[in-house]
């Protein structure tokens, strides 16, 4: 009979042991060889574009993804070159990154949390992508960028409008070149003021989830600043397709102003809706009544039509900046010429800030000298760039958010096209939208390199 | 009390849409005894065919206008509709302009025939089959039908206003005795309610006072004893399907100035709908139709931001509660029959 030397401390010791290691993420082990996550080989190197591809907002993502491959094959020289001959940076030139060939794969978020990080995950695990790259929703994003801190690698957000983005859910990892709810209330306040006037009543009608609440407070801090008095703030379904209920009362509130803190169809059904019950053609308090949407994208106006004529919003940029508004707006020509030529139709601004993140994330990468997600990320902060359409833009350290000029825009009373429902009013700068990196709440933490 | 007037006409219209589904869900549920998840993407087809119509009527060749540019800086390429050619410029505008009410002809014909196609050529084969597998399957189907639509037309909405004459709204209040102002109301939702009476009113008088309605009505309470008097009833109940997916579609056709429509705009409704149909009673016609209106009544009622700000969040689940107090109270619903999916 032999004696066992197993004792039950012993036993209990290795099965922690074995567990803990089993339930190390794969991804943390996933091509570390060179000191950080899925470190590319010699010849080329992947980036994921993560993007609803199904779901509310396939359209937009479908956009974005075309700008992702009209980036890719700049960046491995074919095409024009876009917004590379106007980049103020000339570190990338067509080579691919750090002479590595660009390829992609992609993953599609359907707009949910939950499958936005199973498909980055994908990506990141499966493919080996060394950066992540997408949006259309700011739910989808806080958690893509929370999964790419875990894990070792960067994240450059596609459209996203939260505050909490690189707010109280900001990551050293991620970057946002998109403008938030915060921007649109600065920018658009004075514009109103001008427009109707400081003695104004407001009525929100605000979509109950992260982006609504960010909205509709830098929309009430902005204007309530400028003398306008909130009447009410109603927080509504984010799966509301009739607003009819949520509208109809306005126009007895005693408000003379509503705004539509909606994205999405939510944008187009309300905007619909208060057209039908007359908003646009009312009286209130003796001045004409007027609607706001806070956050305007072409692609939603298109499914607004007619009904967003006369009506002011914000956009991160306009295919037309750079003939409205000057050679400032550098870059907005070339992109729109190159992106045209290749699908027909001028892109949208989600196109373009999935562009620019794009070309933002080579180019760091080229002047680091490396694709270590803490050497890109030390080049991106602080950034100071031009010619990617905006006008000279600052990539701020505090919080990894884009600071440039935000585009005050107004629905086209007689479009002459699809694309062209939108007008510029105005381009207010970038120092009039800025904020103290500390007013969010959260922290940045430090970088994570991965394994 | 103005406030309430208004909420009881936005429930009114709600309530129209409702009404229209469930009341096809319950001729197919009566007739056929088939839980049809599919009848939401009927719903949403028929919106569609509003869009495609739409689409037809603005077909257009090009002209260069070479005094205007293109985003690219190219001639403009201008779209002349040929209705403009055929039929004059402001007559072709009038047509393009008068889409929405014109595919109710075109929506007819289509409709019936899909339905009578996915009865034939899907449903019929679950008759025998027991509800959780019509479910299952008939959801599937709404998932595809929906995946089509998506794929052709893409994932945003496609606005399809309506006519011109019918753009705005008008002062209710002010017929009724209400200061000026004090109820204002679209036109095109008063249209709609309109438009749900005469439907739902031509359903129940092709059901009461037809030969063809007499025998459905027939086959609805004993399905052997019509087949045993050698009456086809299979043929009959077909059409029946077909029927209703015709008032599904209409419903969704009028639907379209009200919501511009996109492809999940059927799913939207289904669970509402389904609640609805239960709330009404199982099978019974009439109790779909009040169900339709008081739920969307109360849905109405409780968006107030006074009733929310007293009960937040009751928005979001009044049916669902209406729902288990009505049948908690009154298990087979309103107007439920006996017998009715209780064996």
């Amino acid at each position: 009979m032999s004696k066992s030397n197993l004792t039950r401390r012993g036993v209990l010791k290795t099965g922690a042991v074995a567990g803990a290691g089993l339930a190390v993420p794969t991804y943390l082990s996933a091509g570390s060889h060179a000191g950080f996550t899925n470190a590319p080989g010699d010849s080329s190197v992947t980036l994921g574009f993560n993007v609803p591809q199904t779901g509310a907002y396939a359209d937009e993502g479908a956009d974005e993804l075309r700008a992702y491959e009209l980036a890719v094959e700049h960046l491995n020289g074919g095409g024009d070159g876009g917004m590379l001959s106007t980049f103020s940076s000339k570190a990338l030139d067509g080579t691919g990154i750090l002479g590595r060939k660009v390829e992609y794969v992609t993953g599609d978020t359907q707009t949910k949390p939950d499958a936005a990080r199973a498909s980055a995950r994908s990506m990141i695990e499966k493919d080996g992508a060394v950066m992540i790259t997408g949006g259309s929703s700011s739910g989808v994003a806080v958690a893509v960028q929370a999964l790419c801190q875990e894990a070792g690698i960067i994240f450059m957000a596609g459209l996203t409008h939260s505050n909490d983005t690189t707010g109280k859910d900001k990551k050293a990892n991620g970057f946002r070149h998109f403008f938030n709810s915060y921007m649109s209330g600065a920018a658009l306040a004075p514009i109103l003021a001008s427009n109707y006037g400081k003695d104004r009543k407001a009525y929100h009608l605000t979509a109950d989830y992260n982006w609504g609440y960010t909205t509709e407070e830098a929309v009430r801090t902005s204007t309530e600043a400028m003398g306008w008095e909130t009447v009410a703030a109603v927080k509504t379904p984010l799966a509301q397709t009739d607003f009819s209920s949520y509208v109809a009362p306005v126009l007895n509130s005693g408000a003379d102003v509503l705004v539509l803190n909606h994205y999405g169809a939510n944008m187009v059904n309300s905007l619909t809706s208060a057209v039908q019950f007359g908003l646009r053609a009312a009286e209130a308090n003796g001045k004409n009544f007027e609607i706001i949407v806070p956050l305007y994208s072409r692609l939603m106006a298109r499914g607004a039509g007619k009904n967003v004529a006369g009506i002011f919003g914000s956009t991160n940029w306009h295919w037309s900046l750079e003939n409205v508004a000057g050679s400032k707006y550098a870059g907005t020509n070339a992109f729109v010429q190159s992106f045209g030529q290749k699908y027909g139709f001028p892109p949208s601004q989600a196109a373009h800030t999935c562009y620019c993140q794009t070309l933002l994330y080579a180019d760091a990468v080229q002047r680091a000298g490396s694709f270590n997600p803490c050497a890109v990320s030390e080049a991106l902060e602080g950034f100071q760039f031009d010619g990617l359409g905006n006008g000279p833009t600052h990539y701020r350290a505090e919080d990894h958010q884009c600071f440039k000029d935000v585009l005050v825009v107004k629905g086209k009373e007689n479009p002459d096209n699809d694309f062209d429902l939108l007008e510029i009013v105005d381009v207010t700068p970038a120092e009039q939208v800025s904020y103290d990196a500390s007013i969010f709440g959260g922290e940045l933490g430090s970088c994570n390199p991965g394994a | 009390m103005d406030q309430i007037i208004l909420q009881i006409l936005n429930g009114l219209d709600k309530g129209s849409a409702y009404a229209l589904i469930a009341l096809g869900l319950t001729l197919i549920f009566g007739t056929l005894g088939v839980v049809n998840f599919a009848h939401g993407a009927l719903f949403m087809l028929g919106a569609f065919c509003t869009v495609t119509l739409s689409r037809i009527l603005s077909l257009s060749h090009t002209v260069i206008d070479e005094s205007r540019k293109d985003f690219l800086g190219n001639p403009l390429k201008v779209e002349v509709p040929y209705v403009y050619d055929w039929f004059g410029e402001s007559t072709g505008a009038a047509i393009i302009d008068w889409s929405v009410p014109l595919s109710i002809l075109f929506a007819i014909p289509i409709m019936i025939a899909i339905g009578v196609a996915m009865e034939r050529g899907l449903i019929k084969h679950f008759y025998k089959r027991p509800h959780a597998d019509q479910i299952l399957v008939t959801f599937g189907l709404a998932i595809v039908l929906q995946e089509i639509v998506k794929y052709y037309f893409g994932a945003n909405q496609i606005p399809a206003p309506a006519p011109e004459a019918f753009v705005g709204s008008f002062d209710f209040g002010a017929l009724i005795g209400f200061d000026a102002g004090a109820i204002i109301y679209p036109y095109w939702r008063i249209v709609y309610f309109c438009f749900a009476m005469i439907l739902v009113g031509a359903v129940f008088a092709f059901l009461q006072f037809t030969t063809f309605g007499m025998v459905v009505r027939a086959g609805m309470a004993d399905r052997e004893t019509v087949q045993l008097l050698g009456i086809n009833i299979d043929r009959r109940f077909t059409l029946i399907f077909g029927i209703a997916a015709a008032v599904a579609g209409l419903a969704g056709v009028m639907y379209t100035p009200i919501n511009s429509p996109n492809y999940h705009m059927g799913m939207d409704f289904l669970v509402i709908s389904f609640v609805v149909v239960v709330v009404g009673g199982m099978g019974s016609l009439p109790g779909a139709v009040l169900a339709g209106f008081v739920l969307g009544i109360l849905e109405s009622f409780a968006s107030m931001r006074q009733v929310i700000e007293f009960l937040p969040g009751i928005n979001q689940v009044v049916i669902y509660l209406a729902a288990i107090v009505i049948l908690l109270t009154r298990p087979r619903g309103l107007m439920g029959r006996k017998g009715v999916m209780e064996d």
